[in-house]
């Protein structure tokens, strides 16, 4: 009978912790997956609540892209419809981000602006590879 | 030339089929035999591709598409393995150099175990070279070849990533064989203690260059990505850290296995995963189902194909498992408290940790099919892996003084006080007087509290100065290993927690300051290499009396048409100074460059933790230490 309970308390313990871990899982991934949005799917479903982490992907329009101070640079996202994302990001551009290619933006819409404020910026990294997400959309017509 | 790679190739299938027959079929000695000569066929046919991309034949598709003249010896040379082919190739490989080195140095008292092991090696090393025959043939030449080939990405052009495929896949591949011998001991239905003693040294050989393979490719992301991080929870990232955790788990269960004769469906159920996960690894990189900065020779037939031979292999194993597994029940029964019990609670804590990092990893998938394209990164992984792991990180130093059987469990409050102290001086000290935050102060804590447990466990089992030189390797071995956690766990921690990150804009002269550090642009100079060329800046750093020139590059590769970045570290014992070079900008008719600038307190430490742990491994792969008598010794 003591075993028995030991054994009890052990299973109950173990199942505790998976248990535990996997409700913990799927809220992380409610709350913490990095939606994706091309400036269309921002038209079409809302623009996500300020603070939210989302990722917003496109082609950088041609002639949008402006410097600001320091190390600060201003650029528009397009995907071919009509809607366009206008984003600041301050640091280094990848070494394939130029006006026309596509690019992935990881980021957060401001208080009470439409400016995208990107932390991470994925441009092709190599002449063969595209982001993944851009592969539907229409390349920008080249300039 | 590359035709005698072909035949080598072909001839190594029909050997690979071989050895599954004579294996499966009990004859040890000719399973050896047919053992040697795959893998001998298989250096041949590997070697005649090193050949042709040491000597540039763009007649080869494959080198065509991957090499260059200009490109450095070194490169030419692990530009073999630097793309998906190759890399395949090298992949079977390691799998034929498992199946000879079982061959030569299994030497236990059963032989038809053996064979068996050696044939079912025979069997997936079959399935690897069909794949690498039939859907990814390094081997084709082209009609028309090209004077000049494409040239390997230059990312890959890099001494750590060079060393880094060999090092993963000796791991990943490695697993292959612990497989293998789990399928040889379901089909013999024995897995016991001996079973446990032959197949642990071979899990530790695939464990400790999986160890180092992930810490080079973090290494490698960390100086020639240019982001300042050493982890990104990338699906690539990921794929190799699931077999790296099955496999840990397994190391920590053999031992109970070997030990107490328990466990044994569990442990031989691990050994199976292990490699599954190995083989999902693959998938998830080279099918280019998921979003990653690696991706790389992305095509979805192919993806199709390894997502077979992982339901082949994997569904095989385990229902062989299902029907054998009940056989293997049994064992003495055991106390929670007790070093078996603190192995179960490792393994549950590693396999759920696995889980979570399965979970994150294939989520994105699966809201695709609903219609939601995401991904999940850092602030998923922050929430629930790492928890789970510093969970089990405090509990280690207590469980590790278990002893077999029954342990005292009144002894876990001083553990516990002690814990409480640490964690204390840590607040007091670090968070009140240093302003760090509660959370980093209590990781480092951890990290103290880790390499103490390991300092304190060494010192428990020797007793005495005397006696710490005599202590068994796999005393030592483990205990390292635990110290690396430690080291690791500092260093990720200050890295994390401490990290700053900011930008410059500068035109040349100017001197600026930043984080309590001077920069100043001296220069901005073009070099040539010998296949790019770059713009250098000349980069002063001063602070106090410390001051050096930093020199961070942005290069073009004009055959590969793609810039890279080179970054500039300045190393202060574990902490980094971390410049990349930008872009040139011109705001109002003057040129500024654009630089990013990391200060990564401790960084070195996570590199350093991952050595001990390594280090540990291969200490506790030596043989016991000699004794002093051999025969009718009592010990």
């Amino acid at each position: 009978m003591r075993a028995r309970t030991k054994r009890l308390y052990a299973v109950g313990a173990a199942s505790l912790l998976v248990l535990s871990s996997l409700g913990l899982a799927f809220v992380a991934l409610g709350q913490r997956a990095d939606l994706f949005y091309t400036p269309q799917m921002l038209v079409e479903r809302g623009q996500p609540e300020p603070g939210k982490r989302v990722r917003l992907g496109g082609f950088v329009q041609s002639g949008s892209l402006d410097y600001g101070e320091g190390a600060e640079l201003f650029f528009t996202v397009e995907d071919g419809s009509e809607a366009t994302v206008r984003v600041t990001y301050t640091g280094i551009t990848p070494d394939l981000f130029r006006e026309g290619q596509g690019v992935v933006a990881t980021g957060r819409f401001g208080e009470s602006s439409d400016l995208f404020e990107a932390e991470q910026i994925l441009a092709k990294h190599d002449e063969n590879y595209q982001p993944r997400e851009l592969r539907d959309l229409q390349a920008a017509p080249a300039s | 030339m590359i035709e005698a790679g072909h035949f080598f190739a072909c001839l190594a299938l029909m050997l690979s089929l071989w050895l599954a027959f004579a294996g499966l079929g009990g004859d040890r000695r000719l399973a050896g035999r047919v053992a040697c000569g795959l893998f001998l066929a298989l250096a041949l046919s590997f070697l005649t591709l090193i050949v042709a991309f040491m000597r540039s034949d763009f007649s080869v598709a494959l080198v065509a598409s991957n090499s260059h003249t200009m490109k450095p010896l070194l490169y030419k040379f692990a530009g073999t393995w630097g793309n998906h082919e190759g890399s395949m190739a090298l992949w079977c490989l390691v799998m034929g150099g498992f199946a000879a080195a079982g061959a030569l140095l299994m030497r236990s008292e059963r032989p038809v175990f053996e064979a068996r092991t050696l044939g079912v090696q025979g069997l997936l090393t079959s399935g690897a070279l069909a794949y690498l025959l039939f859907a990814s043939s390094p081997f084709t030449r082209l009609e028309a070849p090209p004077l000049q080939g494409a040239d390997l990405n230059p990312l890959l052009q890099d001494p750590a990533l060079a060393a880094h495929p060999p090092m993963l896949y000796l791991g990943y591949v490695g697993y292959s064989f612990v497989f293998a011998m789990a399928a040889a001991g379901l089909l013999e239905g024995r897995v016991d203690r001996v079973w446990a003693r032959i197949a642990r040294p071979w899990a530790m050989a695939a464990f400790v260059p999986l160890t180092l393979g992930i810490g080079l490719g973090s290494y490698w992301a960390y100086y020639e990505l240019g982001w300042g991080g050493w982890w990104f929870w990338d699906p690539v990232e990921n794929a190799s850290l699931m077999p790296w955790l099955v496999g840990a788990a397994f190391l920590h269960s053999v031992v109970v296995t070997e030990k107490r004769d328990s466990l044994r469906a569990w442990t031989v159920l691990l050994a199976v995963m292990a490699f599954c996960f190995s083989i999902l690894g693959a998938f998830l990189v080279r099918s280019g189902l998921l979003t990653s900065v690696h991706a790389f020779a992305v095509d979805p037939t192919r993806g199709a194909l390894l997502l077979t031979g992982l339901l082949v292999y994997g569904g095989g194993a385990l229902g062989l498992f299902a029907l054998r597994a009940p056989r293997l029940k049994g064992g003495p029964a055991h106390l929670l408290v007790s070093r078996e019990g603190a192995i179960i609670g490792n393994n549950l804590v590693l396999s759920v940790a696995t889980l979570t990092v399965l979970l994150g990893t294939l989520f994105p998938l699966l809201a695709e099919a609903f219609g939601q394209v995401m991904s999940v990164g850092e602030p998923y992984f922050s929430l629930t892996f790492t928890p789970i792991m510093a969970l089990a990180l405090v509990a280690l130093p207590v469980v590790q003084a278990w002893s077999w059987g029954k342990a005292d469990w009144r002894s876990v409050w001083r553990w516990a006080l002690g814990f409480a102290a640490i964690v204390a001086v840590f607040w007091l000290f670090g968070v009140a007087a240093f302003d760090i935050p509660l959370l980093a102060g209590t990781g480092f804590a951890l990290g103290v509290w880790l390499v103490f447990g390991a300092a304190w466990e060494i010192w428990r089992r020797a007793g005495s100065l005397r006696r710490l030189g005599r202590l068994p390797a796999r005393v030592w071995g483990m205990t390292l290993a635990h110290a690396g956690l430690g080291v690791f766990t500092l260093g990720a921690v200050g890295e994390t927690a401490l990290r700053f990150h900011g930008t410059l804009a500068l035109q040349q002269g100017q001197e600026v300051e930043l984080a309590g550090w001077t920069f100043r642009l001296d220069d901005v100079d073009s070099i040539e290499g010998p296949n790019w060329y770059a713009d250098r800046a000349y980069l002063t750093v001063m602070r106090g009396e410390r001051a050096a020139v930093l020199e961070p590059e942005k290069r073009i590769y004009p055959a590969a048409r793609m810039p890279t970045t080179e970054t500039a570290i300045y190393t202060m014992g574990a902490t980094d100074l971390y410049v990349a070079l930008g872009d040139r900008r011109t705001v109002e008719g003057t040129p500024r460059w654009t630089f990013e600038v990391f200060i990564n307190p401790m960084i070195g430490l996570v590199y350093w933790g991952v050595c001990l742990i390594g280090l540990g491994g291969l200490l506790s792969l030596l043989p016991r230490a000699r004794r002093r008598r051999t025969a009718g010794d009592a010990a």
